[in-house]
């Protein structure tokens, strides 16, 4: 072709080809059909029998949730209305919401009041879980118990507020003597708090709770998922600071420390949740004269608080097991004492390693919370298996109840565990 | 946990238990409220409605004592017990008085030192099946697989049962009569048994309530009634004198409607003497001369109670059998009121 001339050639493109649209194969949806549905025969096959199965599933659910019936007042005449139909009766949801959220006891006209201590409880909680917030944010936290229990539970406002004053009183006390020696100020603190509690307690007044602003309710009257929240926030808050230090004291040089350490959690791990609830509904009761008893929620708290708090700290055991020692030591050639290090060095790498571990059981522990409808809690399971299946309007009625309960739980459970993936992802400091 | 601490909490026990051995009558009247435990939910027998009040047949028996005792039918506690959790709930002095449909037996009596004040309902253990298995009778079930209520004495009659005529069978064991409908309905189970009334209330629930069958065979005495701790004779009075003024007064034509005029105006002087208008009655047990009107004007009379929650007119519609009066053929018959 080398005597090809310009001159020669009939038609010269001067201007490049405006460039044509992808085929349809190789580009748009097409493409990404057959690039993730249909690859091979074989992932083709796949494909269609999924398809397949997702079809079965949905054929015969769609239909049965979409054509439910909202509106009736008990299952006869929902059966009546459907006429040999298959359809969901969500009409249950409609006339018994309040008792699967509240339980069947709590007033309906004080709703407000557990409403609004779940409101607060967000605005509690951001300044904990997002770090960026500013810090002063956390003086609410520190109070919100107080007023989270003032609300749901009403009575004088005076016991409350003298719970707050022990422990104002006995972290005065630990912030003065602390600087002598940790021991004298860890049980100065307690001995201030509880002179406090002992006084405040002798001063408010026979029957104050009859006549206070919010109407006092018993805790028996507790129950729907409002006590599944109440359990999971109290008891994971509460067993995550023990669960921390039973962690450190089953690594501490002193024998009778680790002693205790070791036996307690070995002890709890070694015994089934629902022994340690029979223990805390029945057993205990004939430890103590019958007007004295100590409230069931107290002592259900204070059971799965122990149970979890073992569990947590195996957990970050296996948070401190994996630094290295190195840091340990950095912080004594820095010239840290032990409180120091721990809180600066240690405790901030083996909290963030623990991450997944410690989210794992808070879930794992908020569903256990169903678990008290064996003890006669009227928990959102307990008020399905007992007083909306036995009454004569909806004995009969299972998977619209059982599901709405699942919903609920996904709803709280898949909030947690996509905030720990932010956690991990904000807090990744090694460079992938 | 110290040695002392549990000498000190064997201590408090035993005072715990001499306490509750002491005058529960006194206990009731000074807390202003009765303490009585019930299920946590039986179909017509007590179970909370849609506004939380608990209603139910047994229910009726708390409210009626509450109504003789402390002259108010709502002044009660409800406390929902398990199957498992009653016995342990009433010995600990939790409850005052146990109203949940539990069968008066030799060994809860005498052995978990437990009295049962009287019988409020008649039962016996029945067998319901699917129509289509074609079975006619208990003793074709050989083989068969039985869901059944574990802590109960059907779990025992069922065994009893099996073994006097040399059949077997496999069981199923679930914790609630909800679970239990369910199971068997999914066909994890050919027959559920439990008391006559409980199959009665569970096949009315249903879809098709004529697939489904109730075999004629009764295995078992299943006399359910209420319970108080034992050692408290004066307490026990109260409760079966309460429950015995209920079946007197439908024997006597005495009902919530008519309890008003006939106090005021009868002739008849045992009617006169079980409203207050005549004797002492009432002095003696420690309460006052009204306190079988209130319990009758509150929840009505034996038969009133029996029809608003589980008789033929509810979804439940069992006949009274066994528990009518003795007049009618039943076996309900209170001692005379003098």
């Amino acid at each position: 072709m080398s005597d090809t001339h310009a001159q020669s050639v009939a038609f010269v493109r001067e201007t490049a080809i405006p460039p044509a649209a992808p085929p349809s194969t190789a580009a748009g949806p097409v493409k990404w059909v057959r690039d993730n549905l249909f690859p091979t025969w074989a992932n083709a096959l796949l494909t269609v029998a999924a398809l397949y199965v997702i079809w079965l599933v949905l054929s015969s659910t769609l239909p049965w949730i979409l054509g439910g019936i909202w509106n009736t007042n008990s299952l006869a005449a929902c059966r009546e209305i459907l006429d040999g139909r298959s359809a969901a009766c969500f009409s249950v949801l409609t006339e018994r919401w309040h008792q699967l959220l509240y339980g069947f006891k709590y007033p309906s006209e004080l709703y407000w009041r557990p409403n609004l201590a779940l409101l607060l409880l967000f605005f509690a909680a951001a300044p904990v879980l997002f770090f960026d917030l500013p810090r002063k944010l956390l003086i609410f936290t520190g109070l919100y118990p107080f007023i989270a229990y003032w609300l749901i539970w009403g009575g004088t406002i005076l016991a409350p507020l003298v719970a707050l004053a022990g422990f104002i009183a006995g972290y005065l006390v630990y912030a003065r003597l602390v600087k002598a020696s940790f021991a004298k100020g860890f049980l100065g603190g307690i001995a201030a708090a509880v002179i406090v509690w002992g006084i405040g307690g002798y001063l408010i007044p026979e029957g104050a709770s009859d006549r206070a602003m919010l109407e006092a309710i018993p805790s028996r009257d507790l129950g729907g998922f409002m006590l599944n929240l109440m359990l999971g926030v109290t008891c994971v808050s509460l067993s995550l600071p023990i669960g921390i230090a039973l962690a450190l004291g089953r690594q501490s040089h002193l024998p009778l420390i680790k002693g205790i350490c070791v036996v307690f959690i070995e002890f709890i791990r070694g015994v089934p949740l629902i022994t340690l609830l029979f223990v805390a509904s029945v057993m205990l009761a004939y430890f103590f004269p019958p007007e004295s008893t100590v409230d069931l929620f107290l002592r259900v708290v204070i059971m799965i608080t122990m149970f979890s708090s073992a569990y947590i700290a195996e957990v970050i055991r296996g948070g401190l097991a994996a630094l290295p020692k190195g840091q340990n030591e950095a912080a004594d050639s820095l010239g840290l004492d032990y409180a120091q290090a721990i809180r600066l060095i240690i405790l901030p790498q083996a909290l963030k390693i623990s991450i997944p571990g410690i989210v794992n059981i808070a879930v794992g522990l908020f569903k256990d919370t169903t678990l008290v409808s064996v003890i006669s809690l009227f928990d959102i399971v307990g008020m399905i298996r007992g007083p909306i299946l036995a009454s004569t309007d909806w004995n009969g009625v299972y998977w619209e109840l059982l599901m709405f309960a699942s919903v609920l739980f996904f709803v709280v459970c898949y909030g947690i565990s996509q905030y720990s993936q932010w956690l991990e992802r904000r807090l990744a400091t090694d460079h992938r | 946990m110290n040695k002392s601490m549990i000498f000190g909490a064997l201590t408090v026990a035993g005072l715990a238990a001499g306490a509750a051995g002491a005058a529960t009558l006194d206990d009731v009247k000074a807390r202003g409220t009765l303490n009585c435990g019930v299920t946590t939910g039986l179909i017509g027998f007590a179970a909370p409605d849609a506004n939380g009040e608990w209603k139910g047949f047994d229910v009726a028996v708390c409210r009626a004592v509450a109504a003789a005792v402390l002259g108010d039918a709502t002044a009660v506690e409800f406390v929902p017990t398990t199957g498992k959790t009653r016995f342990t709930a009433l010995a600990s002095g939790e409850i005052d008085v146990l109203a949940r449909n539990t069968t008066w037996t030799f060994s809860r009596d005498v052995d978990l030192k437990f009295d049962f004040i009287g019988v409020n309902y008649y039962d016996g253990q029945g067998f319901m099946v699917p129509k289509a298995l074609g079975v006619s009778s208990a003793k074709d079930l050989d083989g068969a697989t039985v869901c059944i209520q574990t802590g109960t004495t059907t779990e025992l009659n069922l065994a009893d049962f099996f073994r006097v005529n040399n059949i077997s069978y496999e069981p199923v064991p679930i914790e609630t009569n909800a679970e239990a409908q369910q199971q068997y309905l999914a066909g994890a189970c050919d027959v559920y048994t439990t008391d006559a009334s409980g199959l009665a209330a569970t096949r009315a629930a249903f879809e098709n309530p004529g697939d489904h069958v109730l075999l004629p065979e009764i295995v078992s005495k299943e006399p359910l009634g209420p319970l108080v701790r034992h050692g408290d004779s004066e307490w026990g009075d109260v409760v079966r004198w309460t429950l015995n003024a209920l079946i007197a007064a439908e024997e006597l034509g005495v009902s919530s409607a008519n309890v008003g005029e006939m106090a005021s105006s009868t002739n008849n002087p045992e009617i006169a003497r079980l409203l207050g208008t005549e004797g002492e009655l009432g002095a003696m047990l420690g309460l006052d001369a009204d306190w079988a009107k209130r319990a009758i004007e509150t929840q009505g009379n034996y038969g009133e109670i029996f029809a608003t929650n589980i008789g033929e007119d509810t979804p439940i519609g069992l006949a009274r059998g066994l528990n009518a009066q003795w007049t009618d053929g039943g076996l309900l018959y209170s001692p005379p009121f003098r």
